[in-house]
């Protein structure tokens, strides 16, 4: 038995999780129409390579990865481009950006994939290559492009692979679904991660709550000898990259780094699936396992489900009932954001789509004012001082929130759930946050041009200087050959003289 | 449909207000109280009675005047806690300008001239206090005997004291911590002996159950997670490990025995529900382990040393001085932050 390390802070929020059967996955009827946005993952956005008009088959890269940190996009079906234009896309910020509108022509069609016949075979190059080809973005929620995580680069000296099946928001039940009802490829997806970084260790971490997932997974990886599967107590936020592998490692990602720093890789269970899925299927991620839940649904549950797939569409199909709801939540109740247009589709990200009735969540209550009472500071899983960071973010002190460690929050809400006061604490980090990273910038690009200023300085300088030291040298020769009795003028006049002479004697 | 658009976390913790936090201190005072009224008679909760009212009325005139919505902020029973504190610092049987005197102080001076709730750099009620030891030591000092139920004065003499012109005079006597101040010559167990407030189960009679009574009340509180122990515990333990020193096995000029100082005055009230004032003390657990210290430093050094019989208020005034300097030496260690040893 592993021994289990404790971490800091931590809250135990209603889990909510019965709402939703982890143990059934349901399919999802196919949506009359997709909206594809080019940009479902962290970094460059994807370029279409697809005309309005055209008839793209499933499975069809219909928009390529721009730039090293980006990944492409796949049609999830058959049927016709009719729209390439700004959408309401899933963003904290309720933003807008280029998607990609497919009609569906209901006839499933898809292109032939061809899966590696071995991978254990192929060369860690050609495994990273299809990855990235697949277009596999992180599937928890955050969205990082699975190649650049995998890359060589990063991946020197890993040696513990993480599958991170904690799912500690409340509600969420998508990877407890996949791990039950997929533990195979959850499993074998975790064997082709390990062998691509060379990763000795394969922990798969499960909540002591998803008592099922973690037998699945025990069943499916019993075989292996280097894979164990852990349990854990339950409490949020267990499942943050960092605080997992302090809790199971007991070593702490350094502030600013990556858990490979440490020599650890953390992928969630339906990221695994997916990386299997492009290898041995051939197969580009164009659906996902999503939970559907909240009172507001009469039918909620797992469903796996096309990417586009409008989220409205999604609830109606799951017996949305819009009278007793007033907030519809992209991903958990904790650290997902409020949708703000029905029309919004579910991208790789889309982990849950949550439909509270108004009594379930209701509405904030008004804020009060911070009496610095230190219940946020108890449950911060980073050890930060929220009460302070939330006084210095008011007042803009930069210098004390970067001595304070703001970008060291995880934004995980855990402060905010507390807080007798109902201050939105993580709104405030959000916007502060944004301000530093402006702040930042701008200083490298004042540094840059005070730089480069200089260096014209220098240079400038520099040919002055030169210039100077030619003119010196000029004339401190032209003063050696006066010495010398070489006296350029005096031999001017002779010369003349010797010319007039010289004329008056041929006269 | 409008959908709402509101940022994370969604949830938030049930019945988690300040509101909440403010009921539950008062709560955690009842013991106390009680204990008082059974040794003391009626006075401190005719006197907590007349302040809170008060109290509610400066604060809506000081949020009025502010320009400030006055109802809601009424209903966090905030301005209640700081009364009720004051006014069982305050002796019993006190007239009502001075219990008006000291919640105006508290309620204008120590809490909306800095800008209302949180915003309060000293403890309010320990203003109030200290403005009324400084500026009416006669009235500040005429405690009651604690003589026990049956034997203390009634309904209708507390009403006398607080409303006639005259301070109520007529069974005051010096409390244990007065007769320690004042003892010259004796060694501390003979003065224990030869006096009978100091003939109590543990410490002075009366007031070593009251200590006891609000130690109940704070530990409570610390069980409710109002606060976490590292104040209370840094002051106890700090004011421990000053009267081990200071003792020197009795003699009459020594500082008093540990369970003296432990159950004597305002020491368990302070610990637990004056240092504990989330405002105007430290903010870090280290923080406050430290503020709690000091205060419990203080305290013995002023009771022992010093011209007034405790010193709770002046301890805890000068260490909110001290508290943001403290802040700045006692940040956590953040994630990641910690330096770690390369392995090879």
């Amino acid at each position: 038995m592993r021994q289990i390390f404790d971490i800091h802070g931590g809250i135990h929020p209603p889990e909510r999780k019965e709402l939703s059967d982890p143990g059934f996955l349901m399919d999802c009827p196919p949506p009359s129409k997709l909206v594809l946005p080019v940009t479902q993952h962290i970094g460059a956005p994807a370029r279409p390579i697809v005309e309005v008009g055209d008839t793209v088959l499933g499975g069809q890269m219909i928009a390529e990865a721009q730039g090293p940190v980006s990944v492409p996009v796949h049609a999830p079906s058959s049927g016709t481009v009719t729209a390439i234009a700004s959408r309401a896309v899933p963003h904290a910020s309720g933003m807008t950006d280029t998607c990609i509108e497919i009609t569906l022509d209901g006839r499933c069609e898809w292109i032939k994939c061809e899966g590696v016949a071995d991978w254990r075979a192929e060369s860690k190059a050609a495994l990273l290559d299809r990855v990235r080809l697949a277009g596999v973005a992180g599937l928890g929620g955050a969205g990082f492009p699975t190649a650049i995580k995998l890359a060589s680069d990063r991946t020197i000296g890993i040696h513990t692979l993480v599958i991170n099946g904690t799912e500690c928001e409340p509600y969420i039940t998508a990877d407890d679904t996949v791990m039950q009802c997929c533990a195979r490829e959850v499993v074998e997806g975790a064997e082709i991660l390990a062998h691509m970084v060379g990763a000795e260790t394969i922990l798969l971490a499960v909540e002591d709550n998803k008592h099922e997932a973690a037998e699945a997974m025990k069943d499916a990886s019993a075989h292996l000898a280097s894979a164990e599967v852990v349990t854990f107590p339950t409490k949020y936020p267990s499942g943050g990259e960092k605080q997992l592998i302090e809790l199971l490692l007991n070593v702490q990602v350094p502030s600013g780094g990556i858990p490979a720093d440490i020599g650890v890789l953390c992928q969630n269970p339906s990221t695994a699936m997916a990386v299997r899925a492009a290898l041995i299927d051939g197969k580009p991620l164009t659906d996902r396992i999503t939970t559907l839940t909240g009172m507001a649904l009469s039918k909620p549950g797992n469903r796996r489900v096309m990417l586009g797939t409008p989220i409205g569409e999604l609830l109606a199909n799951a017996g949305f009932n819009s009278e007793t709801s007033d907030r519809v939540i992209h991903g958990g109740p904790m650290m997902g954001f409020a949708v703000t247009d029905l029309d919004m589709p579910v991208v790789k990200i889309t982990n849950c789509v949550l439909a509270p009735t108004r009594s379930e969540i209701p509405p904030p209550q008004p804020q009060q004012a911070c009496i610095r009472c230190g219940l946020c500071a108890e449950v911060c899983p980073a050890s930060l001082l929220p009460q302070q960071l939330y006084w210095f973010a008011r007042a803009k002190d930069q210098e004390q929130l970067e001595r304070h460690h703001l970008m060291d929050c995880i934004e995980c809400g855990a402060c905010a759930y507390v807080c007798p006061s109902h201050i939105p604490l993580v709104q405030y980090y959000r916007s502060a946050k944004g301000s530093m990273r402006e702040a930042s910038k701008e200083k490298v690009r004042s540094d840059n041009s005070r730089a480069r200023f200089e260096a014209r300085q220098e240079r400038l300088e520099r040919e002055t200087a030169a210039r100077d030291a030619k003119r010196a040298a000029r004339k401190a020769a032209a003063e050696a050959r006066l010495e010398a009795g070489d006296d350029p003028v005096q031999a001017a006049i002779e010369r003349a003289k010797a010319k007039k002479a010289q004329q008056e004697g041929d006269q | 449909m409008s959908l709402l658009h509101v940022s994370s976390p969604h949830i938030h913790k049930p019945f988690s207000s300040v509101e909440q936090v403010m009921k539950q201190v008062l709560l955690a005072t009842i013991p106390g109280v009680l204990v008082m009224t059974w040794f003391f008679g009626p006075g401190t909760l005719l006197n907590i009675i007349f302040g809170s009212a008060l109290a509610l009325g400066f604060e809506a005139w000081a949020l009025w005047l502010r320009g400030k919505d006055f109802k809601s902020p009424l209903k966090d029973h905030s301005v209640i806690v700081t009364a009720t504190l004051l006014c069982i610092a305050l002796p019993p049987y006190a007239p009502w300008w001075l219990i008006a005197v000291g919640v105006g102080v508290s309620v204008l001076l120590g809490k909306h001239v800095f800008g209302g709730l949180g915003y309060n750099p000293f403890n309010p009620a320990m203003v109030g206090y200290v403005v009324l030891l400084i500026s009416f030591p006669l009235q500040m000092s005429s405690w009651t005997e604690p003589r026990g139920v049956g034997d203390v004065p009634g309904i209708t003499d507390a009403f006398v004291a607080l409303f006639a012109a005259s301070s109520y005079d007529g069974v005051s006597a010096a409390t244990p911590l007065d007769l320690f101040r004042q003892n010259s010559g004796m060694l501390f167990d003979g003065l224990m002996a030869s006096k009978a407030e100091m003939a109590g189960v543990i410490a002075g009679r009366g007031w070593d159950m009251v200590n006891l009574a609000f130690l109940a009340g704070g530990l409570w509180l610390l069980r409710q997670r109002i606060f976490t122990w590292h104040a209370p515990a840094g002051m106890l333990a700090a004011l421990s490990v000053c009267a081990l020193i200071g003792f020197d096995e009795g003699s009459s000029t020594g500082g008093g025995s540990i369970l003296f100082h432990l159950f004597s005055g305002a020491t368990m009230f302070g610990a637990f529900f004056i240092i504990t004032d989330p405002v105007s003390s430290a903010v870090s657990n280290k923080g406050r382990l430290i503020f709690g210290a000091l205060v419990g430093v203080l305290v013995y050094l002023i009771r022992v040393y010093g011209n007034y019989p405790d010193a709770l208020a002046f301890g805890v005034l000068l260490m909110n001085f001290a508290a943001p300097l403290i802040d700045q030496y006692t940040q956590p260690v953040v994630y990641g932050t910690k330096k770690i040893e390369v392995d090879e």
